[in-house]
C-alpha cells in the first residue's frame, strides 16, 4: 500500500538530491539548471499527492503553472548560457567569478 | 520758527560730500582740491552749527526732533534717521566742527611730506561725518552706528582698540537691547518719558537673582562708554593709539571721538538718574581712571604719551562728574578740554615736527626760544589743563571737584579724594612735559651736515617710503620709521612750524582761555541745557553748588584760595625746582622710588595681564579647538572617523564575496534552514 508519506519522502529525497547537486557541481552550468528543474518537480510531486489524497484538483492546476513558469525559466536560462559561452568561451562555473568582491 | 530740516542735513553732509571728493577724486583735484573741499566743508558745518547753536541759545527756535527718514521695519520697530537738535547736541556739533576744522587747516602743514595726503583729509572728513550723525541722532539706533565708526591708525593699536571697544559695545548692545525690551523703543524721546516706568521692574536672571532693570540698563551702556571713552579697564586702547599721526590724536583720541561716551551718559541722563548704583559705579570707575592714569603720565618719555595719558585722566574726571549726576558739569568739562586738549596735541605735533619726529623729551629742551608761538599756546592749554583759574579748565575741573565733594553717593569720599589728588598729578606731569620740552637745557645737538640737507632727506624719506612700506606708509610715516636719525641729533636746528599748523594753535588757545568764563555761570549753575539733561532733585549737586557761584571773576579769585589750586602751585613748584634748578634731582627721585617707577612705567601691568591673559590664551584656546576639536573631533572622529569604519566594515564584509554562484546558493538555503528553523522553533 503506497500512502500519502511515501510521496513525501520522494518528494524530499528529490529536492535533497537536487540541492545537493547545486553545491557539489562545479563543473557546468547546464547541471545547474538541470537542478533547479528537479527541485521544481520535486515539489510538484508534493503537490499532486496532496491533491490526490486531499480530493482537490488545485494542486494538480498548480503544478501546470509550475511546469509552465519552469519551461519559461529554463528557456531564458539556456539564453543566457548561450550568451555566457559566446562572450566567456566557458561554462565552468568555478571560472565565473567576477562578482567576487 | 523751527531750525531748518535742510541746515541740519547741510551741517550732516557737506563733511561726507568733502570726504567723497578727496576720497574718489583725490587724483584729479590734487592736494590743494583734497584740502580745499574738505575743508570748505567742514567749514560751512562748523558755521551752520554755530548758527543753530546762536537759534538755540536766543530761544528762537523750539527744540528740533523730526525722523527724516524710515530706514526699516521689522515688526512693530521701526529704524529710522532722525535729527534731536537740543543744546546739548549744538554744542557738541559746534565743538565738534570747530575742532575739525583746525585740525584740517593744521593738517596742510602737518602731511605735507606725505604720500596719503588726499586720504587723510578723506578720512578725518569722513570721521567728521561719523561724529555728526552720533551727536544729532535721536534714537539709539542711530547712536549705536556712530559708535561703530572706527579710524584708521596704525596697525597692531587697531587691532587693540578694535578688540577693546569689542567689549564695550557688546555691553553697549546688550544696554540698548534692554531699552527696547523694557521700554519697546530707541526713539530718545519716547524712550525717556517713559523712562520712570522702569522703576522697580527687575531683571530676573537667575532662580534667586533679580537684578534692578535701571541699574542693568545703565551699567551696560557705561560698558559701551567705558570703551569708546577709554574708561579703566578698557582704557588701554588710547595710548596705543597714539601711533597714529597727531592730528588723527588730536581729532579722534582727544577731543571728539572719545567723549562720545561721556555725551551718550550725558543725553541719557533720564536713565542713569534711575540708578543709584550704576551711577555709584561710573563714579568709582572714572574716580580710579583719573588719579591712576594720571600717575602714569608722570613717568613717560613720548611728548604725545604723556598727553594721552592726561587725556584719559581727563576723561575720569568727566566720568565722575557723570557719577555724582553733574551731568552739565561733563559736558562742560568735555567741551573745554576738547579745546585745550585738541591745544596741546597739535602743540606737541608742531614740536615733532620742528624735532624732525623725535617725540622723546628726553631729547628736547629749550625750545621756547626757536619756536615761541607753539610755547605760548602749549602753555596756556597747559594752565588750563591743571585748573588755574581765569583758564577755561579750571571752571570745568573745579564744578566737578567741588560737585563731587557735595555728593553723597556711595564711593563719594573715594572719588573725592582721587579727583583731589588728580588734581596734583595733572599739574605734576604738565608742567614736567612743559619743562622737559620748552625749557631747561637742549639735550639735543645740530649737526650742520651739508651733504645731508634737508632736500635730500626728504627724497629718501620718500623713497624710503616708496618701497618698504608700500601701502601702510600712511599709518606709520609719523614715527618709527625715521631710525636713520641718531637720537638727539638734528641735521638743522628746530624752527617755527609754517602758519597752518600754528593759525590752529592760536585760535584754539582763545577758547581754551575764555570759553570756562563765557559759559560757566550758565552751561553749569542755571540749567542751560533745559531738557537735554534730567537731574532728580535729591542728586542735584550743581545746584547746591549755584549758590556759592556768583560770576565767573569772583569764582577764580575764590579758586585761588581753593585745595585744588594750592595742590597745583604746589607741584608747580616741584617741577620748577627739579627741572629748572636741579635736574639731578629726578634721577635721585627716581630711583629712590624704583618700585613705584617700575609700577607706573608697567602701567600696572594691565596691559601685561591682557596681553598675557587674553591675547595669549585667546591663542591658546583657538589652538585647543583647533588641535582638539577641528582637528580630533571633527576631522578625526566624524569626517574621517565614519569613512574609514565604513572602510572597516567593507573589508570584512568583501570576504563573503567569493563570487562563485553555489556559495550564494548555499547562503541561500542556510537562510532559508535557519530560518524555517526559526518558525519551526518559535512554534513548539
Amino acid at each position: 500500500m503506497i500512502t500519502l508519506s511515501h510521496f513525501i519522502v520522494l518528494g524530499a529525497v528529490l529536492f535533497c538530491i537536487a540541492v545537493a547537486s547545486l553545491f557539489i557541481n562545479r563543473k557546468n552550468v547546464i547541471v545547474l539548471l538541470m537542478s533547479i528543474e528537479l527541485m521544481l518537480l520535486a515539489v510538484n510531486i508534493n503537490f499532486v499527492a496532496f491533491s490526490r489524497f486531499l480530493g482537490d484538483v488545485a494542486g494538480q492546476v498548480f503544478v501546470f503553472f509550475i511546469l509552465t513558469v519552469a519551461a519559461a525559466e529554463t528557456a531564458i536560462g539556456l539564453a543566457i548560457l548561450v550568451l555566457l559561452f559566446r562572450n566567456r568561451s566557458t561554462i565552468n562555473i568555478a571560472e565565473i567569478d567576477s562578482m567576487k568582491g | 520758527m523751527a531750525i531748518s530740516t535742510s541746515i541740519l542735513l547741510v551741517i550732516a553732509l557737506a563733511p561726507l560730500l568733502g570726504c567723497l571728493l578727496a576720497g574718489f577724486l583725490g587724483k584729479f583735484i590734487g592736494r590743494a582740491g583734497a584740502h580745499s573741499a574738505t575743508i570748505l566743508g567742514v567749514a560751512i558745518s562748523c558755521a551752520l552749527s554755530i548758527y543753530v547753536l546762536y537759534q538755540l541759545c536766543t530761544g528762537a527756535v523750539p527744540v528740533y526732533n523730526q525722523n527724516i527718514y524710515t530706514w526699516f521695519e521689522i515688526g512693530k520697530y521701526t529704524a529710522t534717521v532722525g535729527f534731536l537738535i537740543d543744546k546739548l547736541s549744538a554744542m557738541m556739533m559746534v565743538v565738534v566742527t570747530f575742532v575739525s576744522l583746525l585740525v584740517h587747516i593744521y593738517t596742510i602743514g602737518y602731511m605735507a611730506e606725505d604720500d596719503g595726503y588726499q586720504r587723510f583729509f578723506s578720512y578725518i572728513s569722513l570721521f567728521t561725518f561719523s561724529m555728526l550723525m552720533l551727536v544729532m541722532s535721536n534714537n539709539f539706533m542711530q547712536l549705536l552706528i556712530g559708535f561703530w565708526f572706527k579710524r584708521p591708525t596704525a596697525i597692531f593699536a587697531n587691532l587693540k582698540a578694535f578688540l577693546v571697544n569689542r567689549v564695550g559695545d557688546f555691553g553697549f548692545l546688550l544696554g540698548i537691547a534692554a531699552i527696547l525690551y523694557f521700554l519697546g523703543t530707541l526713539d530718545y524721546s519716547t524712550a525717556f518719558a517713559n523712562a520712570p516706568s522702569l522703576v522697580g521692574k527687575t531683571l530676573q536672571i537667575t532662580q534667586n537673582h533679580a537684578w534692578d532693570a535701571a541699574t542693568v540698563i545703565g551699567v551696560l551702556l557705561f560698558i559701551g562708554a567705558m570703551g569708546k571713552s577709554a574708561q579703566v579697564p578698557l582704557h588701554v586702547w588710547l595710548p596705543d593709539s597714539m601711533e597714529g599721526p597727531t592730528p588723527i590724536s588730536a581729532l579722534i583720541h582727544a577731543a571728539t571721538m572719545v567723549t562720545a561716551g561721556i555725551f551718550m551718559v550725558a543725553r541719557m541722563s533720564p536713565i542713569f538718574e534711575l540708578s543709584e548704583g550704576a551711577l555709584s559705579f561710573i563714579m568709582v570707575i572714572g574716580a580710579t581712571g583719573a588719579l591712576f592714569t594720571g600717575l602714569i603720565g608722570i613717568v613717560q618719555n613720548d611728548i604725545k604719551r604723556v598727553v594721552a595719558y592726561s587725556t584719559l585722566s581727563q576723561l575720569g574726571y568727566m566720568t565722575v562728574a557723570l557719577g555724582v549726576s553733574a551731568y552739565a558739569g561733563a559736558v562742560f568739562h568735555l567741551m573745554t578740554h576738547a579745546f585745550f586738549k585738541a591745544l596741546l596735541f597739535l602743540g606737541a605735533g608742531s614740536v615733532i615736527i620742528a624735532m624732525h619726529h623725535e617725540q622723546d623729551m628726553r631729547y628736547m629742551g629749550g625750545l621756547r626760544k626757536y619756536m615761541p608761538v607753539t610755547w605760548i599756546t602749549m602753555w596756556i592749554g597747559s594752565l588750563a589743563l591743571c585748573g588755574v583759574p581765569f583758564f577755561a579748565g579750571f571752571y570745568s575741573k573745579d564744578a566737578i571737584i567741588e560737585a563731587v565733594g557735595e555728593s553723597h553717593r556711595w564711593g563719594a569720599g573715594y572719588a573725592y579724594a582721587c579727583v583731589l589728588i588728580g588734581a596734583f598729578v595733572t599739574a605734576l606731569y604738565t608742567f614736567r612735559q612743559m619743562y622737559l620740552t620748552f625749557h631747561g637745557k637742549e639735550r639735543f645737538t645740530v649737526v650742520a651736515d651739508h651733504g645731508h640737507g634737508h632736500g635730500e632727506h626728504a627724497a629718501h624719506h620718500d623713497a624710503h617710503h616708496g618701497d618698504a612700506h608700500h601701502g601702510e606708509h600712511h599709518d606709520d610715516a609719523h614715527h618709527d620709521d625715521h631710525g636713520h636719525h641718531e637720537p638727539g641729533v638734528l641735521h638743522h636746528a628746530p624752527k617755527e612750524s609754517p602758519w597752518v599748523v600754528t593759525l590752529p594753535l592760536v585760535l584754539l588757545a582763545i577758547p581754551s582761555i575764555v570759553i570756562g568764563a563765557i559759559g560757566a555761570k550758565s552751561m553749569l549753575y542755571s540749567g542751560w541745557f533745559g531738557e537735554a539733561i534730567h537731574v532728580n532733585e535729591a542728586n542735584n549737586v550743581l545746584a547746591e553748588l549755584s549758590h556759592e557761584f556768583h560770576d565767573w571773576f569772583s569764582a577764580a579769585l575764590h579758586g585761588f584760595a581753593q585745595w585744588p589750586f594750592v595742590l597745583v602751585a604746589l607741584a608747580f613748584a616741584i617741577q620748577t625746582y627739579i627741572y629748572l634748578f636741579n635736574p639731578a634731582v629726578a634721577d635721585k627721585i627716581k630711583s629712590a622710588l624704583k618700585p613705584l617707577w617700575t609700577v607706573l612705567d608697567r602701567k600696572y601691568w594691565i596691559d601685561d595681564v591682557y596681553f598675557a591673559v587674553f591675547a595669549k590664551g585667546g591663542v591658546k584656546l583657538g589652538r585647543a579647538l583647533w588641535k582638539g576639536g577641528d582637528a580630533a573631533v571633527i576631522d578625526g572622529v566624524l569626517v574621517d572617523g565614519s569613512a574609514s569604519l565604513v572602510q572597516r566594515v567593507a573589508r570584512g564584509v568583501r570576504a563573503l564575496q567569493s563570487g562563485y554562484l553555489y556559495h550564494y546558493a548555499f547562503a541561500m538555503i542556510l537562510g532559508l534552514i535557519l530560518l524555517l528553523g526559526g518558525y519551526w522553533l518559535v512554534g513548539q
